[in-house]
């Protein structure tokens, strides 16, 4: 554990904010017509499982959802010692024509989103990619913005946020270490 | 030149010897063997305090590659790496470019060791023309010029009929038979020996019966000839088992072990290191065993090193491609100095395996510090460390599996024909 | 977390069974990228890999290919001639002069065993990967012949494995079984007693069986080897037909397996000798699905010697 951790959003707040997320995503995109979600493992992947439940909820109908693993797409691997383990991408489904919903836990420096929206080229031509996160904590690196926010967090640099699962991929809640 | 050998443990197994003696050496013989010696005027002193004093070693079986193949050894540089570890007289094998099959390469070979080497050089011919297995060489000649004994070594005498009747007309000629025991056929594209460690290399094994079977024949044939044999190079339990029932029945053969087969096993070949890799190759836990109870019970007469030298370039290849062989000219003393601190050999039954019994069985004239012998004489240091590295060896080549390691026991000074001809590391 | 730092793949007997298992979850996960329409990722973009194949093979070197091809690396393949009468660069000399093309990774098949690590001691920047090296090892069908059996189990610890034939020329025989072992499975072997190599109980959990119907009783995987013409000569076994009579594969014996059992060749069959053509062609051959997973472990290979920073 860091030497000061600060609790940001509990269980609650989280559910919350997810429950706001998905409704702005069913309205920017006018309901779930050819929406998909594909979250970035491990944390996305888990949050988009929780936004693809509230808006099953919501609209009473589900949305597509898949995972996508970026450790083979990453700018970093030289420095990487040794190599990371590769998690599974599963996207059993067409991007082709798609509204994409990437959905991430913490976005920070943008290169995992940069190296997540090289991964869906790969896989297809969507019509679009939109960007939901739980949390912004700033310091971009690269020019890439998130369309859905659950919560902006100044940070430095030294800081670290980040968002706890417990055993069954639930999300706890997010914590600033400083 | 006068020498007086001081204050050393004189050992000398011919006169059942074994004492703090001084030994005084004039005109290049040993003329006394007493307690309290004055040196004669002008007599150099040498102090053998601590150390022991025996007659010149004597390694029957050293390939010194010249004439012909020099890149990797010559007769200077391997008669220096023969003194260097104690040995005065070495006998010659004949795979050199020319073979010594005739007594012009004889004739080369002792005078020039007798001009620029460092210790004696007795040369073994060939038992066949060309050691092309097929018809014999001339044995007659080969002794007159200075053989002491004839060999294919490197090779077996495969035809059994040639074998037989070699043994048949050396023994006529009155010259002794060295065999390379090994059976061809089983041996095959074989690397190492066949065993555990060969299977988890995945290298191809040469099962230990190709030495047995070879071993067995020439036995037989010496016996059934009346011949005397001498099995070189013993590395099985087989072999030893085989002689010792041989010379039981009466047998004539006298056979010999190298130091690498009473202290390594197949698993220094792990990693594939070629400085590993020789013929016969290293065998197992249970040889190793065997070897040193034949050495112990008197099966095996002689420790002789089979030196043989090879470039960096034939070794620092694959290993199915590295050449066979290991130098050991100066590393045989300190291992074989193991033998008697384990317990094997006594320090007696040791200088016989290196000195006596290779003389006698080669009629040399050798291993004696009789008053009137050749001053041909040892001391050694048994304290003596040190380590083996490229830099401390004397030989052109350095393929030796102790490379890097710490050996106990050196020559502290070998004297030949009363000559000091080393003076310690 | 699993690491691994090891800059060469030469011997599975060389690797953890942690090693082993990452190598595998690794190529479970990248085989998505060989099924989508990009088959490409570009984890190895820059990298510069060297196919040395001294002996003939076009499914191994092939496969490595599209591996490295597949990460997006820059692959090169080099097939120098070995015969002995036109006695060509030693290997030595070879590393030599590929040094200066500054390889990352070398894949190198080569006929005498331990050639590798003679290799990577002469290049100590490079990564070095065995495919093939004499009768030693042949890690990368090792690993794709585990992964398989995982594919149809979920799991390797408890399997009943039987490898049939010429065990002792086989690289194949002792990857699988110093893999198989390590992940805690049981291997039987039977061959003829001319082809069965001294202590290879010893390897691990391996038992010699003295028939063919032992060794396949009950098995889970029945693994039958290309009995090699080219490297025994004439004085193993009298011929062929005596040798599918003994240790053939057909769907007589193949009964006495499981009846979900796998059955498995490292390939080229020869039909009718080691199995009959009905068992090659029937629903229990997994051998199509071995050529499968071959590129998913050979880029998991060369992803994970990549690794880092190389001492």
């Amino acid at each position: 554990m860091a030497a000061e951790t600060t609790v940001l959003l509990d269980g609650a707040g989280i559910k919350r904010a997810l429950t706001r997320i998905s409704h702005e995503i069913l309205e920017r995109n006018k309901g779930i017509a050819d929406v998909v979600l594909i979250g970035i493992r491990s944390g996305g992947a888990y949050l988009s499982d929780e936004i693809a439940a509230a808006i099953a909820a919501i609209e009473g109908d589900s949305v597509p959802v898949g995972a996508v693993d970026i450790t083979l797409y990453r700018d970093d691997i030289k420095s990487h010692a040794p190599h990371m383990p590769v998690g599974k991408t599963e996207i059993g489904f067409s991007l082709e024509g798609k509204r994409v919903i990437l959905v991430d836990d913490v976005l920070f420096t943008g290169r995992t989103i940069r190296a997540a929206m090289d991964a869906l080229m790969d896989h297809g031509r969507p019509q679009c990619i939109q960007l939901a996160v739980l949390i912004d904590r700033g310091h971009r690196e690269l020019p890439i913005r998130a369309d859905f926010v659950g919560r902006n967090v100044p940070t430095s640099l030294k800081e670290n946020v980040a968002v706890l699962f417990d055993d069954a991929h639930k999300p706890t809640e997010v914590v600033l270490e400083k | 030149m006068n020498l007086l050998i001081k204050g050393g443990r004189v050992i000398d197994p011919s006169q059942n010897l074994d004492d703090t003696l001084d030994v005084l050496v004039e005109n290049g013989r040993v003329t006394q063997v007493g307690k309290q010696l004055a040196a004669p005027a002008g007599a150099e002193t040498v102090d053998a305090t601590g150390k022991y004093v025996v007659p010149g070693l004597i390694d029957m079986h050293v390939h010194l590659r010249d004439p012909g193949l020099e890149y990797k050894e010559d007769i200077i540089s391997g008669t220096r790496a023969a003194a260097a570890g104690g040995f005065t007289s070495v006998c010659c094998m004949p795979n050199t470019k020319p073979c010594i099959d005739n007594k012009a390469v004889v004739s080369y070979i002792i005078n020039k060791a007798k001009a620029e080497g460092c210790c004696n050089v007795f040369p073994v011919g060939t038992i066949t023309y060309g050691m092309s297995g097929d018809r014999m060489a001339e044995m007659g000649e080969l002794k007159e010029s200075g053989c002491v004994a004839v060999s294919d070594d490197g090779k077996p005498v495969c035809n059994s009929e040639l074998m037989m009747r070699s043994l048949q007309y050396a023994k006529g000629i009155g010259i002794m038979v060295i065999s390379h025991a090994e059976e061809l056929s089983l041996v095959g594209q074989g690397t190492m020996n066949e065993g555990f460690t060969s299977t988890e290399l995945g290298l191809k094994g040469i099962p230990r019966v190709a030495e047995d079977i070879a071993t067995a024949r020439d036995i037989m044939l010496a016996e059934y000839t009346g011949s005397p044999v001498h099995i070189a190079h013993v590395s099985t339990q087989g072999s030893v088992r085989i002689i010792r029932d041989a010379k039981a029945r009466g047998v004539k053969v006298t056979c010999e072990t190298a130091p690498h087969y009473f202290t390594l096993t197949d698993d220094a070949v792990r990693g594939y290191n070629t400085n590993a890799k020789m013929n016969p190759p290293l065998r197992e836990a249970a040889d190793v065993a065997a070897i040193q109870e034949g050495l112990r019970d008197g099966t095996i007469d002689c420790i002789a090193t089979d030196h043989a030298p090879h470039h960096q370039d034939e070794k620092d290849v694959e290993f199915a491609e590295a050449m066979n062989g290991i130098i050991g000219l100066e590393t045989s003393l300190p291992l074989s100095l193991g033998l008697v601190a384990s317990g094997v050999l006594t320090l007696q039954q040791l200088i016989e395996k290196m000195a006596c019994n290779p003389s006698n069985i080669l009629n040399l004239g050798r291993g004696s510090l009789k008053a009137g012998s050749v001053a041909d004489i040892t001391v050694i240091d048994p304290d003596k460390s040190w380590v083996v590295t490229e830099a401390s060896l004397a030989s052109k080549s350095k393929n030796s599996p102790w490379l890097g390691q710490t050996m106990k026991g050196a020559a502290a000074c070998t004297i030949l024909g009363g000559k000091i001809v080393f003076n310690g590391r | 977390m699993a690491e691994f730092k090891h800059k060469d793949i030469i011997a599975l007997r060389d690797l953890t069974k942690e090693e082993i298992e990452l190598l595998l979850s690794t190529a479970e996960n990248m085989r998505e990228i060989n099924s989508r329409d990009i088959k490409k990722v570009p984890t190895l973009r820059g990298r510069t890999i060297i196919n040395l194949f001294y002996e003939a093979s076009t499914r191994t070197r092939t496969s490595f290919e599209i591996a490295g091809k597949r990460l997006s690396a820059d692959t090169v393949n080099i097939s120098p001639s070995t015969s002995s009468a036109t006695k060509g660069e030693t290997l030595s000399d070879t590393a030599l002069n590929l040094l200066a093309m500054k390889p990352d990774i070398i894949v190198m098949r080569h006929a005498v065993s331990g050639s590798h690590y003679f290799l990577s001691k002469r290049l100590p920047n490079c990564s070095i990967i065995n495919a093939g090296d004499g009768a030693h090892e042949h890690p990368s069908q090792g690993l794709l012949d585990m992964l398989t059996m995982k594919d149809k189990f979920g799991r390797l610890d408890g399997l009943k494995v039987a490898i049939v034939g010429d065990i002792t020329h086989s690289r194949v025989a002792r990857s699988n079984i110093q893999g198989l072992t390590k992940l805690g499975s049981s291997v039987f072997l039977a061959g003829p007693p001319t082809m069965m190599p001294p202590g290879v109980e010893k390897l691990g959990n391996v038992t010699v069986c003295g028939t063919m119907k032992e060794a396949i009783q009950d098995a889970d995987v029945v693994m039958m080897l290309r009995i090699q013409q080219e490297r025994q000569g004439k004085t193993l076994m009298p011929n062929t037909r005596e040798y599918s009579r003994y240790f053939g594969l057909n769907p007589e014996n193949v009964k006495l397996a499981k009846p979900d059992a796998m059955v498995m060749h490292p390939g080229p069959i020869n039909r009718g000798v080691e199995m009959s053509s009905y068992v090659v062609d029937g629903d229990q051959s997994h051998i199509l699905r071995q050529v499968e997973n071959g590129v998913a472990v050979r880029m998991s290979m060369l992803y994970h010697v990549c690794g880092g920073e190389l001492e």
